[in-house]
């Protein structure tokens, strides 16, 4: 019996050795960043691995170190930003809100060491050792939402949301003012699945939205999302994918999608510091103008070329400033107001 | 308002679907006596293998059938822990719910070049809505077979078979005789480890179904993210349905019937209702239900208790 035990030891001491995957260093570089994924992995086809992406671009273009440790649950953001802050690393990347609460935790114990956090902001208390990423949503949805509506033959489009939260709202209020601008009279439908993970719930909304005539459904809801997808697949309407673009998901249907470049604004605050330009204390928030959000490049396999026009010049208003596009219910109302 | 009523119909059994696959499983595998804590396990490596072999060899019912092998495999294991070493079925069970997830990752990764959700499989290669064609588009009947794929009536067919067996074969009796009373069962011949081994490959062979049926039919990829909760909603299911095929099917129908009319209901604003309270329905439904209509659910006598020959009675 004691020899099963001591197999069982190893092979499970042995497992526990594959977690910790960090990416040797192969040369000799200057810096080193590091970062740790939220539970969705690295592969994830979505933030993270936008993310690493943008590290790996750095890692060629800036000669600097760059590894990843994942998260397999919430309760391992600690110990890996603990693991990278011992393997000495320049800046480490928090990826998604989730990890809030322990990085200004272990950036207050570790005033030396420098981080990153995507997708959230302490507001006017940034600590001089973090820096905020935030990203401009609303303006890549409010393109979809253009866009929607001129594709839309029912004068009827849907928005399906994850949950009832800030970043979901920076999708929801972008696409129904794009939407509004592109034809006020448009009527749009809207519900939260209260989960980013039900498919079969995303399904079920989109089928009653195109049963209720809509031809166009947005999400903005993770792995409902997949549903809200299926169900456009199967009643051959249009939807219009997020955070990365989803076309592959259904070619024919998948008309835009919502881009969130996380990968390119990690490269760029990255970038910044290695020329000496640290942007900790502050919240930098990226949007079009940025080239932190934009809309799918396969755009142009399904939406016609003068709406695709449009959108360029809409585009420029935005960065121009002359249109503000609305991040919460709030300033929708006004931006009503304003057409 | 009749096209409303259709659609949460079915809706209904679109969401029931896996679950009835998943409460059978339990079903089978408590009856002989074995819990089956792993049904979420099994769910998510049948919904892994059903999309990645969907992908690959472009027939849905191959895959749907490869999944059932994959998700026996988790069953058989769950057997040699349980049955042969008389292992804790708990924590068999608990122990099946984090392979099931890491194993489906690690393929994963292997097969499509690191990524953690699976190519999507294309219409034409995906569960066939057998009975949806039938009907004129926009009709009531439209909207209640419009979501209900070969898998739901595989699901039904199911419930019909086990039902039979439990009830009017001998392999059924012997069954649950082994889950009530396995050592009165030995005396009179009947082989315990046998029949508890049978038993829980066929839960695992049930579950794997499950998971295939959301991968191959509600969607048409896999995620990790896409079996998240079921094989426990499923375990509820079973209890709720008093360890009986068909008490499971009413229970996963009613648990479908109150998420359809979540989403219902979701789509009226000027109600007010705010959606995370509204999801909440579905459970509170549950436990309302158990506790003032089902009464006591009493479970078989030898449930979650290994099995000695060498017993002393």
């Amino acid at each position: 019996m004691k020899r099963v035990y001591f197999v069982l030891l190893v092979v499970g001491l042995s497992l526990i050795c594959f977690g910790c995957n960090e990416e040797k260093a192969k040369e000799k570089a200057e810096f080193k960043v590091a970062m740790v994924t939220d539970v969705g992995g690295v592969n994830d086809q979505s933030f993270n691995q936008s993310a690493w992406e943008g590290l790996q671009k750095a890692k060629e273009g800036l000669k600097v170190d760059v590894s990843y440790i994942e998260s397999k649950q919430d309760a391992d953001y600690q110990s890996n930003l603990e693991t990278l802050l011992d393997a000495q690393n320049d800046i480490i990347w928090a990826i998604g809100f989730k990890m809030a609460d322990i990085v200004m935790q272990v950036a207050t114990q570790n005033p030396e060491q420098k981080y990153g956090i995507i997708d959230f902001t302490y507001g006017k208390e940034v600590p001089d050792n973090i820096v905020c990423v935030m990203f401009k949503e609303q303006e890549a949805s409010f393109l979809t939402g253009f866009i929607a509506a001129k594709m839309s033959k029912t004068r009827t489009i849907g928005f399906v949301g994850g949950m009832d939260v800030p970043v979901i709202h920076r999708f929801k209020f972008g696409f129904l003012a794009g939407a509004k601008y592109a034809d006020p009279s448009i009527e749009i439908l809207s519900q939260y699945a209260a989960s980013f993970s039900d498919a079969a719930k995303g399904k079920a909304i989109a089928n009653q939205m195109y049963k209720n005539g809509a031809d166009v459904v947005m999400h903005a809801a993770g792995g409902v999302g997949d549903g809200v997808i299926e169900a456009a697949k199967e009643k051959n309407k249009m939807a219009i994918g997020v955070d990365r673009d989803q076309n592959d998901l259904a070619p024919e249907n998948v008309i835009t999608s919502s881009m969130k470049k996380v990968g390119s604004a990690i490269y760029k605050v990255t970038e910044s510091f290695t020329k000496g330009e640290w942007q900790g204390g502050k919240t930098v928030v990226y949007g079009i103008k940025e080239g932190g959000v934009d809309i799918a490049p396969t755009t142009s396999n399904l939406v016609p070329a003068e709406i695709l026009s449009e959108v360029e010049n809409l585009k420029k208003e935005i960065v121009a400033g002359n249109i503000v596009t609305p991040a919460s219910e709030e300033d929708y109302n006004k931006f009503l107001e304003s057409l | 308002m009749l096209d409303n009523v259709a659609l949460i119909l079915g809706t209904t059994f679109m969401y029931a679907t896996p679950l009835v696959y998943s409460a059978l499983a339990g079903v089978v595998s408590e009856k002989s006596g074995v819990i089956n804590l792993g049904l979420e396990g099994m769910m998510v490596i049948g919904a892994f293998i059903g999309a990645t072999c969907g992908f690959y060899f472009g027939s849905p019912f191959l895959a749907f059938v490869c999944a059932g092998i994959a998700g026996g495999l988790m069953g058989l294991l769950h057997a040699v822990a349980c049955v042969s070493f008389s292992a804790n079925q708990v924590i068999s069970g608990v122990a099946l719910n984090f392979i099931g997830p890491g194993l489906a990752l690690f393929l994963s990764r292997i097969f499509f070049n690191g990524a953690t959700t699976t190519p999507s499989i294309s219409l034409t290669n995906k569960m066939p809505r057998v009975l949806s064609g039938l009907f004129p588009e926009s009709s009531f009947f439209y909207y209640i077979f419009d979501n209900m794929y070969a898998t739901t009536y595989i699901a039904l067919f199911f419930v019909i078979l086990i039902w039979y067996v439990f009830n009017k074969t001998v392999i059924g009796l012997r069954l649950i005789a082994v889950g009530e009373h396995p050592v009165a069962a030995q005396t009179v011949g009947i082989n315990v480890v046998k029949i508890r081994y049978c038993a829980v490959t066929i839960s695992g062979v049930l579950a794997g179904f499950g998971g295939a049926s959301l991968s191959l039919a509600i969607v048409s990829n896999f995620r990790p993210t896409l079996v998240s909760g079921q094989g426990f909603i499923a375990l509820a299911a079973m209890i709720f349905g008093k360890w009986k095929p068909f008490g499971a099917l009413w229970a996963c129908l009613l648990f479908g019937f109150a998420q359809a009319l979540v989403i219902f209901l979701g789509q009226f604003h000027q109600l007010h209702l705010p959606m995370d309270l509204l999801s909440m329905l579905p459970y509170v439904l549950t436990i309302v239900i158990l506790i003032y209509f089902v009464g006591k659910a009493v479970a078989p006598s030898a449930d979650g208790i290994p099995f000695e020959k060498e017993q002393k009675i």
